[in-house]
């Protein structure tokens, strides 16, 4: 949907942001500490206090999402008390990342006593070498245990695992593997995010350019998952993504559509727009915990950072974003297709919107650049 | 001034034998310069003489010893200036031959020594260093006496770093330098041996008064510029400049007239009184003549206009370069350059990047063919893309240089393959002593501009040296050789080639090439060709994945970045033949081709 044309409180969604982690991973460039764990009931602290002030109960959450860090180092009770804190809609979409190392069937009971209706465990791969390989710290078998656990307490249908390809050293049947027992596992997942493994600036892997992901590699990975997620009834909507009908993640559907969210939390991000303008607003929170705890008990909202869009720079992000999804863009927002061969076989016509083939998608960025 | 009293002579060394510490002391001991305003390399004034502890304008000094007066005259250590160390030289009644204690003789100092002798000039040899535990003066002074016929017991003995046998080698060269000879009732004969241009005074020209006196005020022609200018000031250096009000027969100094242009009284200029002119000019002047080139371009194409302002100023005190127009479809609008040789080359890019704040792309060094046509026509071909086509061309010349190698006999084997390799032919062998050989080999011009200097010394530990000359020219089976990338020809890395080179050349290119052009969305070929013949081919595969693995809430903002970034840096990329190439990658290839 066109940012004109998208009706004024539609979905609204909540991001918080967990700092947590007990070890860091080497590609990770996220805002998450291992040495802070004395800050966790402040930092929560602060967080019910930023929802309280920052939320309108008249705009109820129609989904929630703990990401992180490591939120599921959060007990029930501290997901229960933000939740809490935010007014959500009747049927909201609430996620909570999980490490399946940090999980237990009564942790995942208890989140969903408090609300809890979706959890996302961060796999990353089955292949023992290729997690020792990525710095994580759990073993196969705790993913079994971990999602065995989620289907006890009630997400048999509503559980994501989240992918890697490209570790240093995982082999093309490495990953065939991984997938094969992640779509084995029971019960089977209803959604699976494939991500290339990326080098971000400033990480330990970034040092490392003999653990550096090869392209081509990536490419073969994912066009093998595309396959094998489709086989097993799992629809590719969005270039990491693959869920079954109906269980595509609202959350992140938000954000692909310009939709507005509010972002608790160190280093969150957040957005929103005038309807009467059509200007866009984003902006995100301090970086460490302990500002943002300290700036909120100031009676702040922990922002740091803003910028503003002017509605033909939200109309780009659009078609940028919507590119990348299974919606794809109207036919006009590409002018080059039938004339562009370098456009051949990356995008085809559904209707009369242009959508991603599997080979367009690992070149997303150059039919991106070709957007009007 | 008496000429019996006078003195003139040159340092000749190799470089970091000591000329420059030598001369440091001369002007200590001599008084020339107060302790305490002594710096290091006092005669070396630019920038990257002392960096590079080289002397490329030759500076000249006076100072008095025991009654004598004496004149330093400085010449440019590098072989691609042999023809200013040939006028510095007409110059000197003398030379003081300065020759490291541990390593021995150099080629060029050699070559400049017997230059010397064939000028008749008196030779005062030193070995210097002998301070350093590696010295082993007794050895080189027998091999000095063997190549250059001085007696090894007039051979001094000196370390200019602590000022030990200075003194004596002052006392040998009043003793045994010939004083110069010339009659002031002539007319007006003055050698110009070096120029420089300053920003405040114009050219400031270094003159030996051969025959009659050049006086303050005087109108004097310039008999090879066919100019005339008036005196405006003339002095000598001490080393400061101390204008007098004439310099007789045998005198050295400096003269400004008003000139702005140093290729108007360049080396070997013979300057004489427009009222009373001489009959002829001196003997030895000739035209400079460049025998490298190569195409500099701005990086920033905005540029083009400061590069032609830096070489227009640069020219002005260096006549020796030339420059004219040159577009090339990979590197815009530049210049192709000539030069003296690679050194030369290499210190005006220097002097253009870092005195004009420029950033510069050369293209590979080439070297001056002759093409002649199967109609009779010769074409002189600067530029790989002159080259006219091969179904019009009867043959094809190019210069050859005499070069001489000074070196350990240990690396006589590999010296031979390196010039053999190189297309050199042996004009002979000599040894020096049992452990030292001289080598002369004829070899092209272009194969010692590739990288034939650093191949030299890499073989053999940096114990060998070389000098060359120019040794006319020869037909040569060469070929033009074209780098393609997806079938259209890249300018910027044509090469003219010998025909059993071009294979090596090709692939070599193909494969650099493929590692700095990025992947596009289609396969790439990049291939060499000689006359439409492919005879190296590499492919840049198409890319597969392009393509921002995460994009949730705090990526939004980066993700359009990146992309407006990627958008951008398509705008600027070069097109050739449907492909993207970023300007870097043409810079990095010729870079690694240096």
């Amino acid at each position: 949907m066109s940012p004109a044309s998208r009706p004024a409180g539609g979905d609204f969604g909540v991001y918080v942001h967990v700092p947590f982690c007990t070890r860091r991973c080497d590609y990770c460039a996220f805002a998450t500490w291992t040495d802070r764990f004395h800050l966790v009931d402040a930092y929560v602290e602060a967080c019910v206090v930023a929802a309280r002030r920052r939320l309108d109960p008249a705009r109820p959450a129609t989904s929630v999402f703990f990401g992180g860090g490591t939120p599921s180092l959060l007990a029930p009770g501290a997901v229960g008390r933000i939740l809490a804190a935010v007014p959500a809609a009747a049927g909201a979409e609430i996620t909570v990342e999980c490490n399946p190392e940090s999980v237990d069937r009564d942790k995942l009971r208890g989140y969903r006593d408090v609300g809890v209706t979706r959890l996302s465990f961060g796999v990353q791969s089955m292949v023992d070498h290729v997690l020792v390989s990525l710095g994580r710290d759990h073993a196969p078998d705790s993913v079994l245990r971990a999602v065995e656990a989620a289907g006890d307490a009630g997400f048999a249908d509503s559980y994501n695992v989240d992918l890697i390809m490209g570790a240093a050293g995982e082999s093309v049947d490495d990953f065939a593997s991984s997938l094969d027992q992640v779509l084995g596992l029971d019960p089977a997942p209803a959604h699976v995010s494939a991500y290339g493994l990326t080098v971000e600036p400033g990480t330990p892997l970034a040092a490392a350019p003999g653990r550096h992901p090869d392209p081509d590699d990536q490419a073969d990975k994912y066009l093998l998952a595309d396959q094998r997620l489709a086989a097993a009834g799992l629809e590719w909507y969005e270039i990491s993504n693959w869920a079954r009908p109906g269980s595509s993640c609202r959350h992140n559907l938000l954000y692909w559509s310009q939709g507005e969210y509010e972002g608790l939390g160190c280093a969150a991000h957040s957005h929103s727009v005038d309807p009467r303008t059509g200007r866009a607003r984003r902006w995100w929170n301090v970086r460490t915990p302990e500002r943002y705890v300290k700036l909120v008990g100031q009676g702040g909202s922990g922002e740091s950072a803003a910028e503003v869009l002017e509605p033909p720079a939200r109309l780009q992000e659009a078609m940028e974003l919507a590119l990348r999804t299974r919606a794809g863009v109207p036919q006009g927002a590409l002018p080059g297709w039938g004339t562009d061969e370098s456009l051949d076989g990356l995008v085809e016509l559904h209707g009369d919107h242009l959508v991603l083939t599997s080979r367009g998608r690992l070149l997303a960025n150059e039919v991106a650049v070709r957007l009007a | 001034m008496n000429l019996d009293r006078i003195r003139n002579l040159s340092i000749v060394a190799h470089v970091d034998h000591g000329k420059s510490t030598l001369s440091d002391r001369i002007l200590e001991l001599t008084g020339a310069v107060d302790a305490r305003d002594m710096r290091e390399q006092y005669l070396d004034s630019m920038d990257i003489e002392r960096e590079r502890g080289i002397t490329i304008k030759a500076q000249n000094v006076r100072v008095e010893w025991k009654g004598h007066t004496i004149h330093l005259i400085d010449t440019p250590g590098h072989v691609d200036f042999g023809y200013e160390v040939s006028r510095s030289l007409a110059a000197c009644e003398g030379v003081v031959l300065v020759v490291d204690a541990a390593q021995g003789i150099e080629a060029q100092t050699l070559a400049n020594a017997y230059q010397a002798l064939e000028n008749d000039l008196e030779i005062v040899a030193a070995l210097n260093k002998i301070d350093l535990p590696a010295a082993d003066p007794d050895r080189y002074a027998a091999e000095i006496e063997k190549v250059l016929g001085v007696p090894a017991d007039q051979i001094l003995r000196i370390s200019a770093k602590t000022g030990f046998g200075v003194a004596d080698l002052l006392d040998a060269i009043v003793e045994r330098i010939p004083p110069p000879k010339g009659d002031p009732d002539l007319p007006l004969q003055g050698l110009i041996f070096d120029s420089y241009y300053d920003q405040y005074r114009g050219v400031v020209s270094a003159i030996r008064i051969v025959n009659g006196s050049l006086t303050a005020g005087a109108r004097l022609r310039f008999l090879q510029a066919g100019r005339t200018h008036d005196v405006e000031e003339i002095g000598i250096r001490t080393p400061l400049n101390v204008p007098v009000a004439a310099l007789g027969p045998g005198e050295v100094g400096y003269l400004i007239a008003g000139i702005k242009d140093v290729g108007e009284a360049r080396s070997g200029e013979t300057v004489t009184d427009a009222g009373r002119p001489a009959a002829k000019a001196l003997e030895g002047y000739e035209d400079p003549k460049p025998m490298v080139f190569c195409g500099l371009y701005p990086v920033e194409g905005d540029d083009f206009a400061n590069l032609r302002e830096a070489l227009e100023k640069l020219r002005l005190n260096d006549a020796s370069v030339t420059y004219e127009p040159e577009t090339s479809g990979a590197l815009g609008f530049g210049f192709r350059c000539g030069f003296l040789g690679l050194l030369h080359m290499e210190i005006v890019r220097e002097r253009l990047e870092r005195e004009f704040d420029l950033s510069l792309i050369a293209t590979a060094p080439s070297v001056e063919y002759r093409a002649h046509l199967t109609d009779g026509s010769t074409v002189e071909v600067h530029n790989p893309s002159e080259m006219p086509e091969p179904q019009t061309l009867d043959s094809i010349e190019e210069p050859y240089l005499q070069a001489t190698i000074l070196s350990p006999t240990e690396y006589t084997g590999t010296l031979m393959d390196l010039c053999q390799s190189r297309r050199g032919d042996m004009v002979r062998m000599e040894y020096l002593s049992p452990e030292r050989l001289e080598l002369v080999y004829r070899i092209p011009l272009a194969e010692v501009v590739m990288d034939f200097f650093d191949a030299l010394k890499s073989r053999t530990k940096g114990y060998a040296s070389l000098d060359y000359e120019s040794a006319g020219w020869a037909q040569a089976e060469l070929v033009k050789i074209d780098v393609l990338l997806n079938g259209v020809p890249v300018d910027a890395f044509s090469a003219i080639v010998h025909r059993s080179e071009a294979q090596e050349y090709g692939r070599r290119m193909t494969e650099r090439l493929r590692g700095l052009i990025p992947r596009q969305m289609f396969d790439v070929p990049i291939q060499a060709a000689v006359g439409g013949r492919i005879i190296a081919r590499e492919t840049v595969k198409a890319k597969r994945k392009d393509v921002l693995a995460k994009c949730y809430g705090g990526d939004i903002t980066r993700k359009r970045k990146l992309l407006e970034k990627q958008k951008e840096g398509k705008k600027r990329m070069k097109n050739i033949g449907r492909v993207e190439v970023p300007q870097e990658a043409f810079i990095q290839a010729l870079r690694l081709e240096e």
